[in-house]
């Protein structure tokens, strides 16, 4: 039976942007968590953290995201969990995004000149306020910029969370295809509406390193 | 300055540096040094590009960790233990050639930053202190703006009175004059001088020899990771008794 591509049609695929919006952002949250972390094990003294950071790192961007949400969706399986494509999504695209984070904010880190961490050694200043005081807020700068940009590349990659039958915005579009047999219509109407979300992100990147750039040259 | 005697008493030097040694990989950049600061002594430090200059005061504060021999700092072991590292930096300033001031704060948050995550003083004795010591180096209209606002010599000021917020008993100077313009490096060289007519221990490496002849105790030649000379700037700069001492200062002259 196919239906016609009417408003019900169309408010579905509209209001499946909120699940998108929120598995983009457990991912955005925990990956920040994840990443300082892995950023700040990549640069310490420590070797055996250092190179757990990197590993980690390494499977992540050597293995495709699709395979992350196979990996993690039935492992998770495995461990009892039972089907749950919501939680597999969050967790396998926390990691992902803690990857990728790690690697970006590793290098921001290096960016900021040995002579501030030697500044603060002279004065005695410890780890915790050496990083939390001098490093971090000046790495904050550099990072905006790659950080947005890997914001958008992450909600574009929410699309895939729909293979594991998560509803969010592109599995909304395949349902409602499904149906109507309008694929112009809905995938149009659904790519339309990751542009949306990701056209201001962009726009705000820009914005943001301009200021900064401004900042620091004061 | 600050009623604190080192654990060896009042009269124990403030830096004793016995048979270091330091390598960088295979490279061998400090060699078997001597040497022994008295408290309120005036080192000047001086020698040809990568002698080790920097390496020798840069272990004072064990931003150099040394592979062989003995430092101690106001009678505090430098060993490897890093409670005492911690206790040594708290007591040592340092001013860098490069300034390195924390361009994302202001003068005065720069100044009262170790005073508050370190001293843990309140924010009001920090913020007291650090216009003390930005008067002490002429620039207390300042405290507001950002580093990159001000000129060079200003910046180095400020390095200066940021070391002196924590009240140092050594101050140490690598080259601090060297990024300046020529007509900046005065005001720094003023402020140091000052510095060193209130009785400050200071060990300074530089190549302005008109600074080590009003100010040093002491000059130090130093040449391929060895200290070569080492004698009060009359007998220095007169009668030196090495070849090499003679052939630096004759470069250095011209
Ligand atoms: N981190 C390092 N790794 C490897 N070699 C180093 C390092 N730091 C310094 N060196 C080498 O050690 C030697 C001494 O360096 P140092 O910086 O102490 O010289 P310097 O006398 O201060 O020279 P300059 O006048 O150029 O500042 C140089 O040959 C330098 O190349
Ligand atoms: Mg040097």
């Amino acid at each position: 039976m196919i239906r016609a591509f009417g408003p019900n049609e169309f408010w579905f695929i509209v209001m499946a942007v909120q699940w998108t919006l929120a598995l983009s952002a457990v991912a955005f949250a925990g990956g920040a968590v994840g990443g300082l972390l892995t950023a700040l094990a990549r640069v310490s003294g420590a070797k055996p953290l250092r190179y757990a950071a990197l590993g980690f790192i390494r499977l992540f961007q050597g293995t495709p995201l699709l395979m992350q949400l196979f990996l993690v969706f039935f492992g998770l399986n495995i461990f009892g969990s039972g089907i749950n494509p919501w939680l597999a999504a969050s967790v396998a695209l926390t990691l992902h995004a803690s990857a990728f984070l790690g690697e970006i904010w590793r290098g921001c880190i290096e960016a900021v000149p040995k002579g501030q961490s030697e500044a603060c050694w002279a004065l005695g200043i410890g780890y915790f306020d050496r990083m939390k005081s001098v490093v971090l807020p000046q790495a904050a700068r550099i990072a905006v910029a790659p950080t947005v940009g890997f914001l958008v590349q992450l909600i574009k990659g929410t699309s895939l969370a729909s293979i594991i039958g998560f509803v969010e915005l592109t599995r909304a579009g395949q349902i409602v295809n499904n149906a109507t047999f309008d694929p112009f219509t809905v995938f149009g109407l659904v790519a339309a509406l990751y542009f949306v979300l990701c056209w201001p992100l962009s726009i705000l990147a820009g914005q943001l390193e301009r200021r900064f750039a401004k900042a620091s040259a004061r | 300055m600050s009623a604190n005697p080192g654990a060896d008493g009042a009269d124990a030097p403030a830096v004793r540096m016995e048979g270091v040694e330091k390598w960088y990989g295979t490279y061998h950049a400090l060699k078997n040094v001597d040497l022994e600061v008295a408290s309120g002594e005036r080192i000047v430090v001086c020698g040809p590009s990568g002698s080790g200059k920097s390496t020798l005061i840069r272990c004072i504060n064990q931003l150099e960790v040394v592979q062989k021999g003995r430092i101690v700092v106001d009678g505090i072991e430098l060993t490897a233990g890093h409670k005492n590292v911690d206790k040594v930096r708290r007591d040592v300033g340092m001013v860098f050639q490069q300034f390195n001031l924390f361009p994302h704060m202001t003068v005065l948050e720069n100044c009262m930053l170790a005073p508050l995550k370190v001293r843990r003083a309140a924010k009001a004795e920090a913020e007291a202190t650090a216009r003390k010591y930005l008067e002490r180096v002429r620039i207390p209209e300042q405290a507001d703006k950002y580093p990159a606002q001000l000129s060079g010599g200003q910046q180095q000021r400020v390095a200066i009175a940021r070391a002196l917020c924590m009240n140092p008993r050594i101050m140490l100077f690598d080259e601090p004059t060297s990024a300046l313009d020529p007509e900046m490096v005065k005001e720094v060289l003023d402020t140091m001088i000052d510095l060193a007519g209130e009785g400050m221990t200071m060990l300074v490496v530089t190549h302005e020899m008109g600074f080590a002849r009003q100010v040093a105790d002491r000059v130090i030649f130093m040449d391929q990771g060895e200290i070569v000379e080492m004698a009060g700037p009359e007998e220095f700069f007169s009668r030196p008794k090495h070849e090499r001492t003679r052939t630096f200062l004759g470069q250095i002259a011209h």
